[in-house]
């Protein structure tokens, strides 16, 4: 492969990169004035689309194609949310952007509010991420004096305000909807769709829920151009209609077992194997990697054989994975227990449900209980059973939740007991041999510090 | 015509009706069990109970496309071609998988739970569950908490529908109950300092599908197979809310909203649900009993006595002791059923052809109260102002009210009075009942000792709202019939068969017999011919059309 010059990424490490005068030095502000000078919101529109630009936010959604669904003609106010809610665990791509590279994001805001017709953006921030908020909130404050915030931008017709909102720490906040009602003041319970956000959003009126990193890629293809963008990547597979491809440059978080954890920029496709060597300086400590997460504790896990499978949009799926999702790689090295992981996977789940739909609610809180169980030296084969049925039943894809958490909290089951049955068995039959064969229902054991 | 097709019965809908596929399946006579849909509250298809297979037949070639998942059937609308499955091995293990996952929080106190024999999770997990526990047992726990000054929360016992939150924000706009903590942990609480205290509060309890929440007025009362119920009417205010009086052993234990989308949709006041204690109270009027003394003995303070009269008597001596003291006034009390006013009209013009009629007290308290889902608690406290008066104009008394007859009888104008009342509580004070001193015969008919009942020389016990049968027509002219629910204590006669009798008519009283006559003999009636539908009728419908 090609060298490849981070873009995303190019204000790292740049003294003072992230004030207004060092993106304007390289070149920022300068394709959004040019929008504003000449162009028409279908214009920007057009080009995101044209770009096959996907949600970075791990549904990985065609950006442009999301923004087609507004209704045309609105005569009331559209919105604009920008997720920064990032608590998938592994991830901290978008904190890399806010801390290091705000403008790039809030051009990236301004021209998707342009070609939205938003006059209003919320930024949704996670709320462990002080620095990225006192970062965001002062770039927002010379974007308003340099004239690219505020009222008629610009001169033209254009007005835009954005608004920087801190939740209070709860997953279910990054789900679009539940991100919504919580903005709204409410109880994160994401909402039933139809109507989509689009339709029926951020306080009943159409809305456009974008990442923070698709922002980033936006203001860079504003910049640097369609073709450009189309140039990094995987095209479409011509057997697949359904695949519209996966370009452009895309943050990998690379954490776990490796020698050099960290955010790293590359064209999308990397193979997790090439991005562990290249990139991470190889699994830590000499050892080899057991499984890799591809993207997110919620996409699942990849074994070591499976390592080479190419990590873009449509890769992950490929080895029963649920997806690329936020492209955050976590390395789990050969000396730690399978169980463990799924143990502590579950705890965040069952933490996690927002309670509201029973598959997810009673699903996570009861696959949780089997594996402190199993954990506890008492588990039974039949356990295992119990735990592939949860995983297989609960979650949108078998339409038994509202949302997609269910579905994040299924896949690292499947996953882990499918790929490393052995282990797990090995597992119960050695810690229990003298009841891994009941089948006859147990006493539940105390759970401490599970919440 | 919309064809819906329900496990491959084609189910003709209106072109203009929004339904989900419940609704539709409902009229295919199956029943997609469910728990956090109401029709009353809105969406939420969180319990995951409605899950059914769905898909869409095509108009040109007739074939099935079905979705490949599953889908909650609350929140699935229908339109023409929809195809609604509710019985593929899909959706039982999905429904089984439920019940079974709100089973692993739940106590399964059944034994000690007031929601035992009427609770959706027993019902569904018999229907739908499965026979074995797969789950982690767990000790028995049934945490408590006050919630409200009607309503106890069993905080273990919850399945998590949010019907009752919903109720609060939707409905009575109070917005008192709400979720804390999240997931497994998730718990329904009020907030600190502010109890669920609406005026709709009991309806929470009656929306509960489990027995999470349980009314602290019959907490432990009766078990609820041996309760039998009755549609009634409740009395307590002139919206005239449909009821059903739960009842065992002519002892009312609790009353509970009656679906009637013309009246009360699904909700009654926590007023009117708990305003049935004064049937069983001990002070109540029982035995008919006149007054031995002469007149001028009265107001002396002095108890003048009293002999008891047997009701066969009663028929003949009242009578007679209201034609020998002359001109007759006659207060026709709102919380007589029409049938119950029409006859009492016939028996005063009987004995008195000029006899004074006019509408009985009507009590009034505050203004009438529309909550934001707009349920309507009314001021009017009484049941039937609006038939009664219908009845009056009759006789051509229509615009008499109780001050008329107040004033009348103060200007000497009558003789004898006869006053209906029947009212749950202190309703005249003795200024009032001064106007009335100095008749011959004063004949009161009521459930409580007054100033006014001390006066009478015949003493009547009234019956209350369950106790009778007849027709009440609401401040909004819908009449509803209803039948009597526990016979009053102690062998009294109901109003109606009093006047029955008076009347001289055979066998025993029938409401809906005089019901029919009214209706034939009156066109401002006529909407009450024929069989009533539960619901009721509204008396203008003949207007109107």
């Amino acid at each position: 492969m090609t060298p490849f010059k981070p873009v995303l990424l190019e204000a790292v490490g740049v003294p003072d990169g992230h004030t207004i005068a060092s993106y304007k030095s390289r070149g920022g502000y300068a394709p959004l004035e040019a929008t504003l000078a000449g162009k028409q919101p279908a214009d920007v529109i057009e080009m995101v689309k044209a770009s096959g630009l996907r949600g970075r936010g791990g549904a990985g959604f065609p950006t442009g194609l999301k923004w087609t669904f507004l209704p045309k003609d609105h005569p009331g106010p559209i919105y604009l949310c920008i997720n920064a809610d990032e608590s998938e665990p592994g991830t901290f791509n978008n904190r890399i952007l806010m801390e290091d590279d705000p403008h790039q994001v809030i051009e990236g805001i301004i021209l998707s509010s342009f070609a939205t017709r938003a006059s209003t953006a919320y930024l949704y921030l996670r709320y462990e991420y002080p620095r990225s908020w006192h970062r965001l909130q002062d770039a927002i404050d010379e974007a308003y004096a340099a004239g690219y915030l505020g009222k008629n931008i610009r001169g033209t017709s254009f007005s835009l305000d954005i608004y920087l909102h801190r939740g209070a720490a709860a997953y279910i906040c990054g789900e679009e909807t539940g991100l919504i009602e919580s903005l709204e003041g409410k109880r994160a319970w994401p909402r039933i769709k139809p109507p989509f956000p689009a339709i029926e959003g951020l306080f009943r009126k159409p809305t456009v829920v974008n990442n923070i990193e698709t922002m980033a890629c936006v203001s860079q293809i504003a910049r640097r151009g369609v073709d450009w963008f189309k140039s990094i990547g995987v095209p479409a597979d011509p057997a697949n209609p359904r695949d519209p491809g996966s370009y452009g440059p895309k943050l990998y978080c690379l954490s776990g077992h490796v020698e050099k954890p960290g955010c790293y920029e590359a064209p999308l496709g990397i193979t997790a194997r090439e991005l562990i060597d290249r990139f991470g300086g190889g699994v830590w400590k000499g050892r080899k990697a057991k499984a890799v997460i591809p993207g997110g504790i919620s996409m699942g896990l990849m074994t070591e054989s499976e390592l080479d499978t190419p990590l873009d949009f449509a890769g992950p799926g490929k080895v029963g994975c649920l997806g690329l999702g936020t492209a955050a790689v976590v390395v789990i090295d050969d000396q730690t227990s399978i169980v463990d992981f799924l143990h502590n996977s579950a705890r965040f789940f069952a933490h996690e449900s927002c309670g509201q739909c029973t598959p997810c609610r009673e699903g996570t809180s009861w696959s949780l209980r089997i594996l402190e169980r199993i954990k506890a030296g008492k588990g039974r084969l039949k356990d295992l059973d119990i735990l592939l049925e949860i995983g297989n039943t609960m979650g949108m894809m078998p339409g038994s939740t509202i949302c997609g958490l269910a579905d994040g909290a299924a896949w690292p089951m499947k996953n882990a007991i499918k790929k490393f049955h052995s282990e797990f068995e090995d597992y119960i039959k050695r810690t229990n041999p003298s009841g891994w064969m009941v089948t006859d229902p147990v006493p539940a054991l105390q759970i401490a510090g599970a919440h | 015509m919309p064809v819906v097709i329900v496990d491959g019965q084609e189910i003709e809908i209106g072109a203009d009706e929004r339904l989900n596929c419940i609704e539709v399946a409902r009229r295919a006579g199956k029943e997609i069990p469910h728990y956090c849909w109401h029709p009353g509250l809105s969406v939420v298809a969180s319990c995951r109970m409605c899950l059914i297979e769905t898909g869409q037949r095509d108009a040109a070639t007739g074939k099935i496309t079905m979705v490949p998942k599953l889908v909650p059937g609350c929140q699935t609308p229908v339109k023409d071609g929809t195809v609604i499955v509710t019985e593929s091995p899909l959706v039982k293990d999905s429904r089984a998988r439920v019940e079974e996952a709100l089973l692993i929080d739940h106590p399964i106190d059944c034994p000690i739970c007031d929601k035992a024999g009427e609770c959706l999770l027993q019902d569904y997990h018999f229907q739908h569950g499965q026979p074995e526990r797969r789950a982690d047992l767990q000790p028995f726990h049934s945490r408590k908490r006050d919630v409200g000054p009607t309503v106890t929360l069993f905080v273990d016992r919850c399945i998590m529908c949010t019907r009752c939150v919903r109720f609060t924000r939707e409905i009575s706009g109070t917005a008192e109950l709400m979720v804390t903590s999240r997931g497994a942990k998730e718990e329904i609480d009020v907030f600190p300092g502010h109890p669920l205290a609406n005026k709709l509060s009991g309806n929470v309890v009656d929306l509960c599908p489990v027995g999470a929440l349980g009314d602290k007025d019959f907490l432990y009362q009766q078990r609820v197979w041996f309760l039998k119920r009755e549609a009634n009417v409740c009395g307590g205010c002139s919206a005239g809310c449909s009821i059903h009086t739960e009842h065992n052993q002519d002892a009312v234990y609790r009353l509970k909203p009656r679906e009637n989308p013309h009246v009360n949709t699904w909700w009654i006041c926590d007023e009117g649900r708990y305003g049935w204690h004064h049937l069983h109270d001990q002070s109540r009027i029982l035995d008919a009993a006149r007054k031995a003394a002469s007149p001028s003995h009265r107001g002396s303070g002095a108890t003048p006595a009293t002999e008891t009269v047997e009701w066969a008597d009663v028929v003949v001596k009242l009578r007679d002791d209201l034609k020998t003291a002359g001109r007759l006034a006659v207060a026709v009390s709102p919380m007589l059923t029409i049938e119950e006013a029409w006859m009492l009209c016939a028996v005063a013009r009987s004995i008195d052809p000029e006899a004074f009629l006019s509408l009985g007290f009507v009590p009034v308290k505050g203004e009438d109260e529309t909550f934001p889902g707009g349920f309507t608690i009314r001021a009017e406290k009484c049941p039937n102002r609006k038939g009664v008066e219908e009845v009056l104009a009759l006789y051509g008394a229509g615009g008499h009210s109780w001050n008329d007859l107040v004033a009348h009888v103060a200007a000497g104008k009558a003789d004898a009075a006869w006053i209906t009342a029947g009212y749950p509580g202190p309703w005249i004070d003795t200024a009032v009942a001064d106007a009335f001193a100095n008749l011959k015969q004063l004949v009161v008919q009521d459930l409580f000792d007054s100033p006014l009942m001390r006066l009478a020389t015949w003493r009547l016990p009234a019956t209350g709202f369950a106790e009778r049968a007849g027709t009440w027509v609401n401040v909004a002219h819908h009449a509803q019939s209803f039948r009597q629910a526990i016979r009053p204590p102690a062998g009294v006669w109901p109003e109606g068969r009093l006047f029955w009798n008076m009347l001289g008519r055979r066998g025993l009283y029938d409401a809906t017999a005089v019901r029919q006559q009214l209706a034939a003999s009156s066109p401002a009636f006529t909407a009450l011919a024929g069989e009533m539908p539960a619901t009721g009728v509204d008396l203008r419908i003949h207007q109107l059309a």
